[in-house]
């Protein structure tokens, strides 16, 4: 049963391996997934640690319905304290490597202190070993899984692993299972690196019993059903995530050049149809429908030849519209170097381009850069940093300190082009004329983030009582709601509602392209309810998941005020609400964030979190929600 | 009919197998199974073939295995089965399994005429067709490039023509 899946603890440090079962109580309470890592996490950290001293704690888990028939339960989520933020580190991916760990009778793995020496981790049928990882340490994530499966002697092994970004402690070195399926943001791969752990192997034979198998069985073909027959997802399922570039570039909804301007203009080339032409096929994560995942291979140029998964909308950007290069070769090859590296594309590209606009600004000269020509467009210094950013060499050992210790060794005023949230870069979009997306990525609990609380449906017009249908449910709302995405009506409860919806989908290890993220018709509390019941035998009502969620966003916000987060770290740099959007259609050029209103809508938001005016849990939220004690140290 | 090139390898098919068959998720116990190159992206299902000469149901020594002409398939009679296994040594594509736990060998049964790998593939990697439908599906498949390429050539001249 999922519910006999077990929390093994691995001390590194002393080679300490020891594992306890997961009580129904702490199911009920955390769920599972990311949820349960923010209890994990909480209870096992000290405060004030350096993210990468062996103080600081890796949680590796799957959702609680990992591997069952609730279609698309692959996610992994891996937390610890962020070496980029210094606040929460959480990232996420899909792929296969959590339902090997699962089949090996684990859904979390809390790993403290170091190893003296690289070594890997193989967990196989209720056991834990730690492996002498000296063959792969140095290796490219992809080598890395080869070498590991030939070393162990087989096949189906599954394995998350970090890549030489990791090992050089990049702030930024992401995690990756497979190809492509990257825990992206807030640098937990160099979490890993500095414990010398180099992987987590997994493979698994044991029975996952379901309670009700064959009502699982009938509810999944539904669920799949509702899945794939959204619109949204059968384009997902034909182009992957590039379509939204389409979608946003054309309205001046994307970060470009930096944040010098919202849209690329002429981008053709790197559009979603574009790079169709250049795939060979989709690919699916376990047990999903939607196959978003396009495979190809790079026709041209230092790479020619390699085989690879993606590019997703975040490498069109990161590789495209930021930097300013409008070459679909380059998107591919540095598809390639970020998954071959280990460092997260969104962060590096957001580095790249940041660099780019202090070398045209002249705080940095061809000196700064080893003589590469840093202006916007130039596709081979975009290749060149990814590679000198991975391994510190000149400038890249800079940016791989990421935004703000970067702009301080730089100094020179670099600090106010930076466009980032608690230390993380913001994500590819430009909010400047959508609020309730400015309020998601500045609330963020791991800095701005579009995968937290992002009301993305905001963007589509929806009428007001297809919103209020949503967006009421399970909790009653009779607030405003607007389907002005400009407006500021309505947005603070559309951020928390989803806040909410995401981490019920993070615990459960669902993908967010299964709920209520970019298509409106996708499933939601009450169809969670039931695929729990019939999967795992607990009941939970619709409104006890979502004040599980409560209670875990609670917990992840109580995290980040221990290591020191206050109300001001809930904010937009300066330039949202002192740059006008320069493009895009009438309605979206010339928007900038109204300080005051924006200001309002953290209140509100506060306000629907439980929280008091400094964004501070109040006491009776946390007496109300069961964690007013806490570290509890339950399991 | 299994067609690796439809198949995304998501694994679903082998999610469903072994629930329906088991009562319990598990692939090791699936009677089908999707064998991936992930580093050069190609899946292939494998599953029984329902051979018509089957090495299993030839090596049996106590003629457990037989063929069920009304759903085409070979099966294995447990009452008769004796679990010696020599049908998981005989047969060349690995689609007999044993399992361990109930000490029996167990392959692809068709699902008794509804198999969940097809009904839940929804990009028809897997699928259930009658046997004369095979060739003709396949036929097509492959005209169908050939189509394109002719309407390709038929836009080209019509815009030279213009």
């Amino acid at each position: 049963m999922p519910l006999d899946r077990r929390v093994g603890y691995i001390n590194l440090t002393t080679g300490k391996i020891e594992s306890k079962p997961i009580s129904r109580q702490i199911r009920k309470m955390f769920i599972g997934g990311r949820g349960l890592d923010a209890y994990l996490l909480y209870n096992n950290l000290k405060p004030g640690v350096d993210a990468l001293s062996p103080d600081n704690v890796a949680v590796i888990s799957g959702g609680f319905l990992c591997g069952t028939l609730a279609s698309a339960t692959s996610r992994y989520h891996v937390c610890g304290k962020s070496p980029l933020t210094n606040m929460l580190g959480s990232c996420n991916g899909g792929g296969f490597f959590t339902p090997e760990l699962t089949m090996a009778g684990f859904h979390h793995l809390v790993i403290t202190g170091k190893s003296p020496k690289p070594v890997y981790l193989f967990v196989h049928n209720g056991e834990i070993e730690i492996r002498d990882a000296k063959n792969v340490w140095g290796q490219g994530v992809h080598e890395t899984q080869q070498t590991i499966r030939e070393e162990l002697g087989d096949r189906e092994v599954k394995i998350l692993a970090i890549g030489p970004g990791g090992e050089k402690l990049v702030r930024f070195a992401n995690v990756i299972s497979g190809l492509k399926n990257s825990g992206g943001r807030t640098g937990m791969g160099a979490v890993l690196g500095s414990k010398n752990l180099k992987a987590v192997a997994a493979r698994g034979t044991m029975d996952l019993k379901l309670a009700h198998p064959m009502e699982a069985l009938e509810y999944d073909k539904r669920f799949i059903t509702q899945i794939t027959s959204a619109k949204v997802n059968q384009t997902q399922g034909r182009i992957g995530t590039p379509f939204i570039f389409g979608a946003t570039n054309s309205q001046g909804l994307v970060r470009a050049e930096n944040f010098r301007k919202n849209q690329l203009e002429n981008a053709d080339a790197i559009e979603a149809e574009a790079l169709d032409e250049l795939s060979i096929g989709m690919a699916a994560c376990y047990g999903c429908q939607v196959h978003c995942r396009s495979k190809f291979i790079i026709p041209s140029g230092k790479y020619a030849g390699v085989y690879d998964e993606g590019p997703e909308y975040t490498h069109q950007c990161a590789f495209g519209s930021e930097p300013g290069c409008r070459d679909p070769i380059t998107i591919l090859a540095a598809t390639h170097q970020s998954n071959m590296y280990g460092i997260d594309c969104l962060e590096a590209g957001s580095m790249i381009a940041w660099a780019m606009e202090l070398f045209e600004n002249g705080i940095l000269t061809e000196k700064d850069t080893d003589g590469i020509d840093l202006r916007f467009g130039n596709t081979e210094a975009v290749i060149a940093m990814m590679e000198r950013i991975t391994y510190r060499k000149g400038l890249g050992d800079i940016l791989a300190e990421g935004p703000l210790r970067a702009a301080k060794i730089i100094g020179k005023g670099s600090e106010k082009y930076l466009v980032q949230v608690k230390g993380m870069s913001n994500l590819n979009s430009d909010e400047r004329a959508t609020p309730a997306l400015a309020l998601n990525i500045a609330t963020a609990s791991r800095g701005s983030d579009h995968l937290r609380s992002r009301p993305a449906i905001d963007l589509y017009n929806l009428p007001e009582p297809v919103l209020r249908k949503i967006y009421s449910q399970p909790v009653k709302y009779d607030g405003p709601l607007s389907s002005d995405f400009r407006s500021y009506e309505g947005k603070p409860w559309q951020v928390f509602w989803q806040e909410q919806t995401y981490m019920g989908v993070d615990s459960l290890g669902i993908c967010k392209y299964h709920t209520t993220f970019l298509g409106a018709t996708l499933p939601n509390w009450e169809e969670w309810s039931r695929v729990v019941y019939y999967n795992t035998g607990i009941e939970m009502t619709p409104l006890e998941l979502w004040t599980a969620a409560e209670r875990t966003n609670n917990l992840e916000r109580l995290f980040n005020i221990r290591e020191g987060l206050t109300r001001k770290d809930d904010m937009l740099v300066d330039r949202y609400f002192d740059e006008p959007t320069p493009l895009g259609t009438p309605g979206i050029r010339g928007r900038t964030i109204d300080r005051e209103k924006f200001k309002q809508m953290i209140d509100l938001f506060y306000q629907y979190k439980g929280c008091d005016e400094n964004g501070m849990p109040k006491p009776e939220t946390l007496q109300r929600l069961g964690i007013d004690k806490e570290p509890s140290h339950l399991l | 009919m299994l067609n690796y090139e439809k198949c995304t390898g998501c694994r679903l098919c082998e999610m469903v197998c072994s629930v329906k068959h088991e009562g319990v998720l598990n692939p090791s116990k699936s009677r089908i199974k999707i064998v991936k190159w992930e580093w050069e992206g190609r899946y292939v299902p494998m599953s029984c073939q329902q051979c018509i000469s089957a090495p299993c149901l030839q090596v049996c020594p106590v003629k457990a295995i037989s063929r069920d002409e009304s759903l085409n398939r070979v099966q294995v009679d447990y009452d008769t089965c004796i679990g010696c296994r020599m049908c998981v040594a005989a047969c060349p594509f690995g689609a007999m399994g044993f399992n361990a736990d109930t000490k029996k060998v167990f392959k692809c049964d068709f699902c008794d005429g509804d198999p969940q790998c097809a009904r839940f593939c929804e990009v028809g990697a897997v699928q259930y067709v009658d046997a004369d439908r095979v060739a003709g599906e396949k036929q097509y498949a492959a005209a169908e490039k050939f189509n394109a390429v002719l309407q390709k050539v038929a836009a080209a001249l019509a815009s030279v023509n213009q």
